[in-house]
């Protein structure tokens, strides 16, 4: 799943040159490729076709170093990238909107919102808390333990569905361990209302990306069997995926030891001064 | 035959319904701006494969620039208070967990049924995307539970789904704006032209440094490209095959799970990968868009170390 996010088109095989671009050095380029040589000289034009379109890898990187908005950043990034392989601009513009179209597939999810929000002005997330705080034992970093872990071995047996941000965690997950948090350290003051939520997206993530590797029909394993396959060797998805257990139980012991020792952290994080800077959550519900 | 675009005419539904929720909202001073750019991105499910790709591409840009320069507004207040949330939440109970576990429970059993349903001999949905149509019936069954079950006022979803959809705003569109910028890499030759340069650079005269580049490699060039299937194809044709398996003799199945895994690792770390990272921490109205990263970062670096350990021990084993 961590590569189903951003589906990327299949990449068409072309002639590659010495550094590996799929371009030939006598190609010529159109539009601002013509600049190339000005810009600087004593190259020959192979090189800055197969150099200069990591100017998309360095708008990325400096935009979200200097915190910029992140989509503009991305879409930025992609049609100078489209630029500066020497294509025209209504090409760009082409595939950049064949790209998305294609990719609408990710936001599906966005059906649930509808429910989750109605359910929301229902009680749910109140539920959720009431049914938590009932449960002395509860501890946030314990119950996140315990999503992770269900999260984790369902993911395994191919279930990956059942779980998600906008699913599970927002409705259900975040508000269970913040009112675990409250049981424990009462109101809870922003930067630690929002660690909990934080990790509670986190274990989300963790236990489906370390868990459905170990499912032999998961994308990954079959992505990994037909990349070999094209060069000539063949594996079976079956050892792929018991060679994905031992990472999936470092994984499982490493973030639940750090979440067994977040309840400490959230204590102490608690008991902190309060800092002047932090900003109230948007929706900031006042629990007192 | 029921085929994803049933699903995508929904969506389309939902997001113009939302824009319309947004005019309708003389509260908000950015109304105008979230309706058009909701109402847009409405358009690119309802019409996206029957409108040229370059007016598609027009689209988006327009739906930037409306982010960019005109702002989008945040999500308006909720309408019922904590206090009748309270005594809602007391009178329905543990009832209220249904709709919402409906959700799941029916992708799950949709995704296992709706393969083998057929209807006069031909498949009831498209077999190939069931898993998206068993996620769109899901939500459509779950909605219909709830509206049974709580009878609110007709507009009640969407008027709540347009709270929520302004809480994620543009994030909502940023991993499907990535797979564009993924197109972009492939066609320019992203990939190979990094690897090219991680080569000159990396010193792999051993298995050790090898299996550090390779994993540290597959972590770093996911978190470059957002996705670890991009990396994956680059960096096994340039380390992992020809130095760990050709040049050492290392055990290919073990080298590439555990490549793949070390490029989940990546994943964690990074906002390129946004619909795991930067869209729940806008769902989650965190104000700190890496929020989630930060809570992932400790465990990516110790369990990429762990996946280099792995596949040193075991990838050289006879």
């Amino acid at each position: 799943m961590p590569g189903t996010g951003c589906p990327i088109p299949e990449k068409k095989e072309g002639p590659t040159d010495s550094v590996g671009g799929p371009f030939r050095s006598d190609y010529l380029a159109p539009g601002i490729w013509r600049l190339a040589p000005a810009l600087a000289p004593g190259r020959d034009q192979g090189y800055y076709l197969a150099v200069l379109p990591l100017i998309g890898i360095l708008i990325v990187v400096v935009g979200f170093a200097l915190r910029l908005n992140p989509l503009l950043i991305v879409a930025t990034a992609a049609i100078a990238t489209g630029l500066a392989a020497g294509r025209e601009i209504v090409d760009v513009i082409s595939s950049f909107g064949k790209a998305f179209v294609d990719s609408r597939s990710v936001a599906v999810v966005w059906l649930a919102l509808p429910v989750i929000g109605m359910l929301e002005r229902a009680g749910l997330k109140e539920r959720a808390r009431t049914l938590i705080s009932s449960i002395g034992v509860a501890t946030t970093g314990r119950l996140l333990f315990a999503y992770m872990a269900i999260r984790q071995i369902t993911s395994a047996l191919g279930l990956t569905s059942l779980g998600g941000h906008a699913q599970m965690v927002r409705p259900l997950v975040a508000p269970m361990a913040e009112a675990a948090a409250e049981n424990k350290l009462g109101d809870l003051p922003d930067r630690v209302r929002t660690r909990v939520r934080a990790h509670a997206a986190a274990v989300d993530n963790i236990g489906v990306f370390f868990g459905e590797d170990i499912f032999i029909a998961i994308g990954s394993i079959l992505l990994i069997r037909g990349f070999l396959e094209t060069s000539g060797i063949h594996v079976e998805p079956a050892d792929l995926a018991l060679w994905a257990i031992p990472t999936a139980i470092c994984a499982f012991v490493i973030h639940g030891v750090r979440l067994l020792l977040l309840d400490r952290k959230l204590a102490r994080l608690a008991a902190d001064e309060p800092e002047p800077t932090i900003e109230a959550i948007p929706t900031g519900e006042s629990v007192a | 035959m029921i085929t994803v675009d049933f699903v995508y005419t929904l969506m389309g539904i939902m997001m113009v319904g939302i824009a319309i929720v947004n005019v309708r909202d003389r509260s908000s001073a950015k109304r105008y701006n979230n309706a058009a750019f909701w109402g847009i991105y409405g358009v690119t499910f309802l019409f996206g494969t029957r409108l040229p790709n370059f007016v598609n591409g027009l689209l988006v840009i327009a739906m930037v620039l409306i982010m960019a320069i005109g702002k989008l507004g945040g999500a308006p207040p909720e309408l019922a208070t904590r206090a009748e949330r309270e005594v809602s939440a007391a009178r329905w109970g543990n009832k209220l967990f249904i709709p919402a576990l409906t959700i799941p429970a029916v992708t799950l059993l949709g995704t296992f049924t709706l393969k083998y349903a057929t209807i006069g001999g031909a498949p009831l949905v498209d077999p190939k995307q069931v898993t998206l149509i068993a996620l769109g019936l899901a939500t459509t069954i779950a909605l219909v539970v709830g509206m049974m079950m709580l009878r609110p006022p007709p507009t009640a979803p969407i008027v709540e789904a347009r709270r929520l959809m302004d809480a994620v705003s543009w994030a909502a569109v940023l991993p499907q704006t990535l797979a564009t910028l993924g197109a972009m890499f492939a066609l320019a030759g992203v990939g190979p032209t990094l690897a090219g340069i991680f080569q000159k650079w990396i010193p792999l005269n051993t298995p050790l440094t090898a299996v550090i580049a390779y994993a540290v490699g597959m972590a770093v060039f996911t978190a470059l490209m957002g996705n670890a299937f991009a990396a994956f194809p680059v960096m096994t044709a340039g380390i992992g095959l020809p130095i760990i398996v050709q040049q050492f003799g290392g055990n290919v199945v073990v080298a590439a799970a555990v490549g793949m895994l070390s490029g989940f690792c990546g994943t964690l770390t990074t906002p390129m990968a946004a619909n795991f990272n930067i869209v729940p921490a806008k769902l989650l109205e965190l104000p700190d868009e890496y929020a989630v990263i930060k809570a992932q970062l400790p465990t990516a670096l110790l369990l990429l170390a762990a996946n280099a350990g792995i596949m040193y021990l075991f990838a050289f084993r006879r």
